[in-house]
């Protein structure tokens, strides 16, 4: 049963996807520790966490993607599930300070010390644990979506209304994250980290690991949605995106459908923020801006929604973009983020992976030209698997 | 008692059904019978409540006020669509309403009567039982050689008769069905009333419609509603040879 619907999850694209990332999750660490310093193609040590970054944000774009590309979810919180990923691994990275904090407090955190705190609060407890950790990684989102999406998907509320609410959702968890007594660190959040499962932050052979890791979580990331949107699940959730009361006149409970793609999203977006976090070394409240989700929607959007490979390649680019602009132009990246938005949504609604799709079809539809009849309506239908603009 | 006994042995029951939006009283103490295998043409002008009615049935809307039985027991105003759904009714929409970005097969795959649970489904392969059924409902309603074509590519009575199929796939125990042959060529409609009178020999059903030859075709039991209500019953020649109905709705 599981193993038929893993081989479904390899369809020919899939399985280039996840070999290119694999192959990233060898190379990029291989040139940085193997090469000579003065090869031309030794990637130098900023870029090994910078590029790790990209493949973090690649992963919450995939997220994203799945609830709103697949199942017509417009999710302005995505965010949120992330920055929560992330400080569970924040957690971690402070208990494993120890005494080598400013105040030297084996047991507590250096803000807690300031704050004159004399224990550890409950909800800190275990988090030295690695495991432990990480397990609170894949939990927390994924009973915060569970909790939320169930009061919301059960009331039936959608379009605008969800989004404006999953914005609302980020919004309180940033006002409550910046609060000291919260006791996650208030304004600065956690940082100052030294050591991860025992090896320094900062070495390059602990950055070149990370970013293995952010590769290959990538890799399972993307056969894990290319399993479900293969499956009859997976339809089923399409056909909520296009009609959803018709669904749930065929008997499937729409509620549970989209309960199961936001969990599930939820906790790639978590683990995504656990990896983002060690190779920025810090995680603060600004995690929660309501905007930083509105731009996960960009780069799904610009890269292409609907499709598994779109939100990584929109993810990465936009990425990309944004390092180079926020270097050369600071003061100019939020308006090309915004005209970026604006030209994906007038010219280009599928994407740039539509625009292959477009381009694909209309040389087939050359060459179908050539051979005999056209078929319009076939060619449209065979470059056109794409979903409508949702509304 | 004598209410109980009728109630028994009926697939669907309604009994002084009456629904308001915004104080315009669109069903209007309905009372309708359908018995097992047994077909009930519904006509009426427009507005009557036809679809309205349908709606009550699915669970879409909520009678104000009435009963709703199915198989003589089962009190529909309780329970919501997919519940509805599953206890085995199935619904072709005035509009037909299929999957567009989904194939013609996969259309048929969806609507097969099957588990509906999140991990049943996530984990469905077809088996030969279900490409078997799938591949005789597609040459049933003659769609088979478009089954991986896109259902958005499909005519308007293409579509009309996807969303047959799925009924059938449904495999349910009464039908409801809103003018389906709207946009349907004169061939095409005569098929589609073979079709129903087909089905219609195992299962209940009821059909809405405005073509006056095709309910003909049909040759069932009629009923016409007018402002939410009955206003006449029997069979086609008995309905439309009433005043009433003839100054309401054909006439004009
Ligand atoms: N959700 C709703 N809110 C408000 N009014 C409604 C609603 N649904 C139906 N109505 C009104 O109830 C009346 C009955 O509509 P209904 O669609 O049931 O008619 P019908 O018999 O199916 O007509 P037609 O033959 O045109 O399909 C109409 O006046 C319609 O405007
Ligand atoms: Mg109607």
């Amino acid at each position: 049963m599981i193993t038929q619907a893993l081989f479904r999850a390899l369809d020919k694209k899939a399985i280039w996807l996840v070999a290119i990332l694999l192959l990233v999750a060898v190379a990029v660490p291989a040139s940085n520790l193997l090469l000579p310093v003065d090869s031309p193609f030794r990637l130098p040590n900023y870029a090994v966490p910078l590029f790790g970054k990209y493949l973090t944000f690649a992963m919450l774009a995939l997220a994203l993607d799945l609830v709103w590309g697949y199942c017509g979810i417009l999710s302005l919180g995505h965010g949120a599930f992330f920055a929560i990923g992330g400080y569970a691994m924040g957690m971690y990275l402070m208990r494993q300070i120890g005494t080598r904090g400013v105040y030297a407090n084996p047991i507590l955190p250096d803000f807690m010390v300031f704050l004159n705190w004399k224990e550890l609060p409950w909800y800190w407890y275990g988090m030295d644990n690695f495991w432990f950790a990480m397990l609170m990684v894949v939990v927390v989102p994924g009973l915060l979506a569970f909790i939320f999406g169930f009061l919301a998907f059960r009331s039936r509320v959608t379009g605008v209304y969800l989004s404006i609410i999953t914005q609302a959702m980020t919004y309180a968890l940033l006002l409550a994250f910046f609060r000291n007594d919260m006791g996650f660190g208030g304004n600065n959040g956690l940082t100052d980290f030294k050591d991860i499962l025992g090896q320094s932050i900062s070495a390059p052979s602990t950055r070149a690991a990370l970013f293995a890791a952010s590769a290959i979580a990538l890799a399972l990331a993307v056969l894990a949605c290319s399993a479900i949107v293969n499956s009859k699940l997976g339809k089923v959730m399409v056909a909520v995106r296009d009609a959803e009361s018709r669904t749930r006149f065929l008997g499937y409970r729409v509620e549970y459908v989209k309960l199961f793609a936001f969990v599930v999203s939820a906790i790639i977006a978590g683990i995504a923020g656990a990896l983002y976090v060690p190779q920025v070394g810090i995680i603060n409240p600004s995690e929660f801006e309501p905007a930083n989700s509105i731009e996960v929607v960009i780069w799904t959007a610009v890269g292409g929604r609907g499709t598994i490979i779109g939100p990584i390649i929109g993810g990465v680019l936009v990425n990309v973009g944004k390092s180079y602009f926020t270097g050369a132009f600071p003061e100019y990246w939020l308006f090309a983020l915004g005209a970026l938005f604006v030209v994906t949504t007038l010219f280009l609604p599928k994407g740039i992976v539509g625009l292959i799709g477009q381009y694909r079809a209309a040389t087939t539809k050359r060459e179908q030209h050539d051979r005999d009849a056209p078929t319009p309506m076939q060619v449209e239908a065979g470059a056109d698997p794409q979903p409508k603009p949702a509304e | 008692m004598s209410e109980a006994r009728e109630k028994l042995g009926t697939m669907l029951y309604l009994d002084g059904v009456s629904v308001a939006f915004d104080g315009f009283k669109a069903i209007n103490n309905l009372s309708i019978i359908v018995h097992p295998a047994e077909m009930l043409a519904i006509i009426g002008p427009n507005g009557a409540g036809k679809t309205t009615m349908m709606d009550i049935i699915t669970g879409k809307t909520r009678p104000d006020d009435g009963q709703v039985l199915f198989d003589g027991r089962t009190d529909l105003t309780k329970l919501d669509e997919a519940a509805i759904a599953n206890l085995g009714i199935g619904r072709k929409f005035q509009k037909p309403t299929v999957f567009e970005s989904h194939t013609v097969w996969d259309n048929i795959e969806m609507a097969l009567k099957k588990p509906r649970g999140i991990f049943a489904t996530l984990f469905y392969t077809a088996d030969d039982e279900d490409i078997a059924r799938i591949t005789e409902i597609l040459e049933t309603v003659r769609l088979l050689a478009r089954k991986d074509d896109y259902a958005a590519n499909l005519s308007h009575g293409q579509k009309q008769w996807l969303e047959i199929g799925m009924l059938l796939a449904q495999d349910p125990k009464l039908l409801l069905v809103d003018e389906p042959v709207a946009g349907m060529t004169d061939a095409e409609t005569v098929e589609t009333a073979k079709l129903l009178k087909d089905i219609a020999k195992t299962r209940s059903v009821v059909v809405v419609e405005h073509d006056m030859s095709f309910v003909r075709e049909l040759g069932s039991r009629v009923t016409c509603l007018a402002e939410g209500a009955v206003l006449a019953e029997g069979s086609l020649d008995q309905v439309s040879a009433n005043p009433v109905v003839i100054e309401r709705y054909l006439g004009r």
